[in-house]
This record gives C-alpha cells, sequence and structure tokens, in this order.
C-alpha cells in the first residue's frame, strides 16, 4: 500500500512531531511511515502510539535511501525514524557547494 | 538559532528572533488583498519585508529607487493595491506608504504563513536593459528549490558574517538574504557601495562572506592599489554581469586566501544556476594551458539541480565550442513574467536569451546576450569578439560595440569609445583587421567620456544605440 507523491508534498507524523518535505521522489508508489505508522498531509489532532524504530529526526537535515533515489528536507524535527518501503532512511552526507550569495 | 546573531545595519544589531518579530509587524499592517512594495535602500526592513510579506500570504515587490519618477509611477501603478514601504512622501491611488523604521514596529501579526500551491513570493522587474522593464513572478516553490538545491540549513558557523551590498531590488540582494538566514549566518548590510566603506566595514565586521558585482571588485581592487587587508574574508562570490579578466586575476593577486565563486544566475531563475568554484578559479589562474586558462571567463558548471543545453537556431543541441542559446531546466528555473506568463517549452526548458558555448567538459562561456548581436549583411557578430581585442589594448579603457542601421548591410557596426591614451580612428580599424575579419571593422566610431552603465554594472547598450541614432 502506498501513495505517489509530488516534491515539495509535507508528511506529518502521527506518532512524533516530525515533518518532512519531499525534495526529490520516484513517479512509483511510496509507503512512508514514522515510527512504524503511516505519514500523513497535515498535522493529526491526536499523536499515537509508535509501533516501529524511534531514532529521531533533525530539523534541516536532508534524509534519503539507501539507493539515493528519494529525498527529503525535515522541516520539523521528532523521535520517530521515517522509512519508505520498510526501510528506514538515512541522513544525507551533504556536498555542500560554494556560498553563490 | 533564534539568540544568533541575524543582522547588523549601522549601529542596529538584531537576532533572527527580532528579525522574526520584526517581519510579524510587517505582516500585521498588510491587509488582505494588498501586496507589499518596498522603494528604498537596504536596512532592516528589507529582510523584514521579505519574510513579512510572505507570512501576509502576499507577493514582495521591491521597486528601483533609481529610476525616473515617470518609471516609478508606471511601476507602482502595476502593483496597485499594496502598501509601500518607503522614505519617500508619495500620492498615488491605491499606493499607503509607511516608512521603513515604522513598519517593524507595533503589534506582531500572530498566524503562520499560509501554505497556498503556487504562492507568488516575489514580483522582480527585470534590468530591462534590451528594453521596457517586465515583471519577472518568482513562486515560493521556485526559490524555495533554489535554497534547498545550494544551502544547507545552519551550516553557518557563529563567527561566519556575510556582507550584502547588493540593492533589494535585485534578485541577487533577495537569495542573499534568502541563503544567509536558511544556513544562519550574520548579515552584514551596506546600503551605500563605495570602495572605502566596504574594506572598512568588512574589516571592522570581521566579515567572512561577500557578493559583489564585477564593477564593484574592480573599485575595491583599484583603490586597494596593492594592499587589501582582509584576513577575515574567506569566500566572495560575484555575478551580475561580464567580470574582466584583469580584475578577477588582480582579485586573486590581492586576495589569495580568499575563496571565488562566479555565480551565473538570471531574475527568471531565482538567481544562480551555473558556478564557477574557487578550484576551477586556482587551477584556471595558475595554468599554461590555453584551454584551461579561459575558464577563468567562464559562468562554470550547471549547479547539480539544474540542466543546461546550448541550442542552435535549428534548435538542435550544439556540440562543444559550438556557439549557440543558453536554454535551462530546474525547479528554481520560474520563466514567468506577469501579463505574458509562462515562457516555459512543452518540456520545461527555458530560454535565457543569453548566447555561449560550453567546452568539452560542460564549462559555460556567455557571449553577451542574444538581442545584442549585430547582423550585418546575414552574418551574425559577437560584440563581445570586438570589445575583447580592443580592450587588450592599453589606450582603450572602455568599448562597447553596437549595431547602428546600415543602408548597404542593414546593420553595421558602431563603436563606443572610452580612451585612456590618444588612439586614431584609423589605427582603431587596424587593430581589428589584423586580429579579426574585415566585416568586424566599424563604420561608425564614436569617442565618449564614459559607457552608461547601470548601477548593478550592467553596461546599457540600448542608451548608447540611442545616442548613435541621434547624431
Amino acid at each position: 500500500m502506498g501513495e505517489i507523491f509530488k516534491p515539495g508534498v509535507k508528511l506529518s507524523s502521527a506518532v512524533c512531531k516530525t515533518q518532512i518535505m519531499a525534495l526529490r521522489v520516484p513517479a512509483s508508489e511510496l509507503d512512508v511511515k514514522c515510527g512504524g505508522v503511516p505519514m500523513q498531509i497535515g498535522d493529526p489532532e491526536q499523536l499515537l502510539d509508535a509501533v516501529g524504530e524511534m531514532s529521531g529526526t533533525l530539523v534541516g537535515k536532508r534524509y534519503v535511501d539507501e539507493q539515493d533515489t528519494m529525498e527529503f528536507l525535515c522541516t520539523r524535527g521528532g523521535e520517530g525514524t521515517v522509512s519508505v518501503n520498510g526501510k528506514a532512511l538515512d541522513i544525507k552526507q551533504a556536498k555542500q557547494l560554494p556560498s553563490s550569495d | 538559532m533564534g539568540a544568533r546573531e541575524a543582522l547588523i545595519c549601522g549601529d542596529a544589531r538584531m537576532t533572527f528572533a527580532e528579525l522574526e518579530l520584526s517581519a510579524r509587524c510587517v505582516a500585521a499592517n498588510i491587509t488582505q488583498g494588498e501586496k507589499l512594495g518596498f522603494l528604498a535602500e537596504a536596512s532592516p526592513a528589507f529582510p523584514a519585508a521579505l519574510f513579512g510579506a510572505a507570512l501576509a500570504g502576499t507577493q514582495f515587490i521591491p521597486l528601483n529607487y533609481r529610476l525616473s519618477v515617470e518609471q516609478l509611477n508606471t511601476q507602482m501603478q502595476r502593483i496597485a493595491p499594496a502598501k509601500l514601504i518607503t522614505d519617500k512622501a508619495l500620492s498615488i491611488d491605491k499606493i499607503i506608504p509607511i516608512m521603513p523604521h515604522e513598519v517593524v514596529n507595533g503589534a506582531p501579526y500572530p498566524g503562520d504563513a499560509p501554505d497556498i500551491d503556487g504562492g507568488v513570493a516575489v514580483e522582480l522587474f527585470t534590468s530591462g536593459t534590451t528594453g521596457d522593464p517586465k515583471s519577472a513572478i518568482l513562486r515560493h516553490s521556485n526559490l524555495m528549490a533554489y535554497i534547498f538545491g545550494t544551502v544547507e540549513f545552519m551550516s553557518a558557523g557563529e563567527d561566519e558574517a556575510a556582507l550584502l551590498t547588493v540593492p533589494p531590488y535585485h534578485i541577487a540582494g533577495i537569495a542573499a538574504v534568502l541563503s544567509s538566514t536558511y544556513a544562519g549566518r550574520r548579515m552584514v548590510q551596506l546600503p551605500n557601495f563605495a570602495p572605502e566603506n566596504w574594506i572598512a566595514l568588512a574589516q571592522k565586521e570581521h566579515v567572512t562572506h561577500a557578493f559583489l558585482v564585477p564593477t564593484m571588485l574592480q573599485r575595491i581592487t583599484e583603490y586597494a592599489g596593492d594592499k587589501l587587508d582582509l584576513p577575515s574574508l574567506r569566500n566572495v562570490a560575484y555575478g551580475g554581469g561580464k567580470m574582466p579578466r584583469a580584475t578577477i586575476e588582480k582579485a586573486m593577486d590581492l586576495l589569495p586566501h580568499v575563496n571565488f565563486t562566479n555565480a551565473y544566475g538570471l531574475t527568471e531563475t531565482s538567481a544562480t544556476i551555473c558556478m564557477l568554484g574557487p578550484e576551477d578559479h586556482r587551477l584556471a589562474h595558475s595554468s599554461h594551458v590555453p584551454a584551461i586558462q579561459r575558464r577563468l571567463g567562464s559562468a562554470g558548471r550547471p549547479i547539480p539541480s539544474i540542466e543546461l543545453q546550448i541550442r542552435n537556431i535549428d534548435n538542435q543541441i550544439c556540440a562543444p565550442e559550438e556557439i549557440g542559446l543558453v536554454y535551462v531546466r530546474g525547479d528554481q528555473v520560474s520563466g514567468e513574467y506577469k501579463a505574458l506568463g509562462s515562457q516555459l517549452d512543452a518540456d520545461g526548458w527555458f530560454l535565457t536569451k543569453d548566447r555561449g558555448f560550453v567546452d568539452d567538459e560542460g564549462y559555460l562561456f556567455i557571449d553577451g546576450r542574444h538581442d545584442d548581436v549585430i547582423v550585418r549583411g546575414g552574418e551574425n557578430i559577437s560584440p563581445g569578439e570586438i570589445e575583447d581585442v580592443l580592450r587588450a589594448h592599453q589606450a582603450i579603457k572602455d568599448v562597447a560595440a553596437i549595431a547602428v542601421t546600415d543602408i548597404e548591410w542593414g546593420e553595421a557596426i558602431g563603436l563606443a569609445v572610452v580612451c585612456n591614451d590618444e588612439i586614431s580612428d584609423d589605427e582603431i580599424c587596424a587593430l581589428i583587421r589584423k586580429n579579426l575579419r574585415s566585416s568586424r571593422v566599424p563604420s561608425v566610431i564614436k569617442r565618449m567620456n564614459a559607457l552608461p552603465y547601470n548601477e548593478t554594472g550592467k553596461l546599457l547598450r540600448r542608451v548608447i544605440r540611442d545616442e548613435f541614432t541621434q547624431d
């Protein structure tokens, strides 16, 4: 079960304050979860109990899958772990560009 | 982050938390349905207004305070109804002026920025060097794509400070506020550029980063002579016009510890799309291989989030070294104007109207604006090739080649020359004939005291063309 997302879409965790924004996503169905519970568009009214990993997210960090087919930006940090199709995302080791302005 | 110092302007200093509060005060001044104009020099009200407009869900429209009253009146009528941050006394229908120091005070707007799909962030009048200014539309999605594509959140060290000299109505001025804020870098504003003030402020505030247009860097190096004492400075980015080779070489020699980056971009592309980085600069500066050496005059390679193509007149992709038109594609590219709509093609490509070519490693060389090409008897002549030959001569301080109407050829070459030393028309023509072809020899030469540039260092060819037609 999953959904096709467009870049720019913001997803909120159902188990913590985490919010992520899709920067780069494949045009295929993705099952995005945080703390083991599906993430949703818009904040939940009430938080649910986590059923998965809770290693935390950090605001401003980029998260990618192992094959680097997708990239999400954490726009609000929390306690849950973000996973896509069952695999946890990792913090991208950003290669910084020189300052251009 | 809120406790970090965000902004220094004269004696005023504020933290990021205080900047947010100022932005909320600006937002509280805007009534539903109004836009936010800005007609003033850079001050703390500028970043506050840029973010305040977004909070209020409207667009930020900076105007060029150096334009004539008539030009400004036309532009202001185009943005009404609006609140206008300005210290000028104005009376224009549906434009409500507020002073810059007043707009950042009062009761703050408490809400969050509305998250509207396709929301417009900035409307920017392009410089209009080739015609009447057009109003470029930059959406939040464009500016966000630029920032997320080029900057890391809170990546700046506590010691970092950026010296901002580009005015609010220039895309580089807006991009600098967005990048600095996202990186958590202190902004030091210098509203009125003069080389001695720039150097003094860079020393006083231990500035580490700066962006300059070529004219500014040229004036700094001329003023400095053979010594420039800026130990804190680490990064200088430049763009907004063609950088004379002698200027960048002199700057690199004066500041050997500084990383120089050439940033090529347009208003319509939300600032930088190509970069020539510090390593490219050093390699080109020290190389004896002509193909590497000339990269000091290159716009660099596209940033990772941008695709670039050079296409010929038949819309075919050009081979390396072949001159064509520069096309770009990426989420930061708006390519959209008010009233005209999107100018992107069906596949999302934007024609920059710059001419250029890439070398075999993908470095982009800009050859000038497509509209500036002189078509003499069906042959396309780039002003740049003529200007480069003449500029290398010690007697010539500045030069511009433009198209003049010609009965025989349709167009012919007019040359506007500013001299350091005596040089006759015959000598100028002989110099061109010797280095280029005879078709590049001008039919009219006009001596001028100085060439007209706009305040960000762009040559106003239109003004020169007008001078030639008046005679």
